[in-house]
């Protein structure tokens, strides 16, 4: 629902990146997403889709890497991954456990092109 | 070309919540951000809230709607400051929202203020807004399934309000099946049981909650004496 939102934030900064750089074309745009964030992928793509015609971004590629959710348990001193509904430590089943990862939401990079220059 | 960015989606909401949370940090003003879903009980849970610590707190109210001023005017007539946040059709509260919303609250004349986010059990969960807490209510309607259906928002709380207690005999709810299910997915979170429009375990929750701004007010404190020590210390 609020990925409509999120997609402007995305390409918002991607502008100003692209434009900063001198480029005039974005081609390919590469962010990261927690699995433990309320972000659906599917609904991005689409938003994505709706958002880009008509700006520098049109018919560009949107690529999602999924991060997967990642723990440490201070007790046991190991680090493991699981899925968002059972995050207690596998080995002593404790809850003195720090989350590592799985909560991104970040722009990675853009591929970018200057056409006036072709 | 390729240009590596590495940069937060949610930026300029992070940079404008550090700046909300800096003013309240320095106000020595504890913020909690509630969620919950439309009907949960957010408006009757901050009433009996306010009924229970007004003698002891100055508090305000920020009501995020997507439309109306329903919610705040209902917090002003039990002579609470209230501000409305109408989000026309936007599902969460964002951090410019309650920048603005707090410019027109006199900061320093406050010890808590409790922001209603617009009801909905998953969008507010991604935006932090300054807060010093995030709790959320789930009622007793809802049913005991939730923690499942919406893991997330149940994850990110620091404390979870179960509301309408008193329907408990006329639903099918599991509470232990509940309790279980909210342990697992965030065992630390304690869980308030309360039915907010008959003041039932209020006093439980608001007890939680003044530890809270207690050890808000005394962190503000400490750092005001530091500051004028230093300053004392410079003088001499």
């Amino acid at each position: 629902m609020h990925e409509m939102g999120i997609t402007q934030s995305i390409l918002d900064a991607s502008f100003t990146a692209a434009e900063k750089a001198g480029a005039t074309r974005i081609t390919e745009i590469t962010v990261s997403i927690g699995e433990l964030t309320e972000i659906v992928d599917f609904a991005l793509q689409f938003a994505f889709e709706s958002l880009t015609p008509g700006t520098m971004a049109e018919g560009a590629t949107l690529v999602i890497t999924m991060v997967p959710a990642k723990s440490l348990c201070r007790d046991c001193d190991i680090e493991y991954f699981h899925d968002r509904f059972e995050m207690l430590c596998p080995t002593c089943g404790g809850l003195n456990i720090e989350p590592l990862q799985g909560r991104e939401m970040q722009i990675d990079s853009i591929e970018a092109d200057d056409d006036t220059k072709e | 070309m390729h240009i590596d960015l590495a940069k937060p989606i949610l930026d300029r909401n992070e940079r404008l919540a550090a700046e909300n949370r800096i003013r309240f940090d320095a106000a020595g003003v504890f913020v909690l951000d509630l969620m919950a879903s439309p009907g949960a009980g957010k408006t009757s849970t901050i009433l009996a809230t306010i009924a229970a610590l007004r003698e002891r707190y100055r508090i305000a109210v920020i009501e995020g709607d997507i439309a109306s001023k329903v919610d705040a005017e209902k917090v002003k007539a039990h002579g609470i400051p209230a501000v409305q946040i109408n989000t026309g059709g936007a599902c969460h509260l964002e951090s410019d929202m309650i920048k603005r919303a707090v410019d027109t609250l006199a900061l320093d004349e406050l010890d808590l203020i409790i922001i209603e986010n617009v009801g909905n059990l998953v969008c507010p969960t991604d935006f932090n807004l300054g807060e010093d807490a995030k709790v959320m209510i789930l009622s007793v309607p809802e049913g005991h399934d939730k923690p499942y259906k919406y893991p997330g928002i149940f994850q990110i709380s620091e404390a979870v309000i179960l509301n309408k207690i008193d329907t408990m005999p006329v639903f099918d709810f599991n509470e232990e099946e509940f309790n279980g299910e909210v342990h697992t997915l965030n065992p630390k979170a304690p869980i308030f049981r309360i039915a907010a429009t008959k003041g039932e375990g209020v006093a439980e929750w608001a007890e939680w909650l003044s530890a809270r701004i207690d050890a808000k007010k005394a962190a503000a404190g400490a750092v005001a004496k530091a500051d004028v020590d230093a300053s004392d210390g410079g003088a001499a």
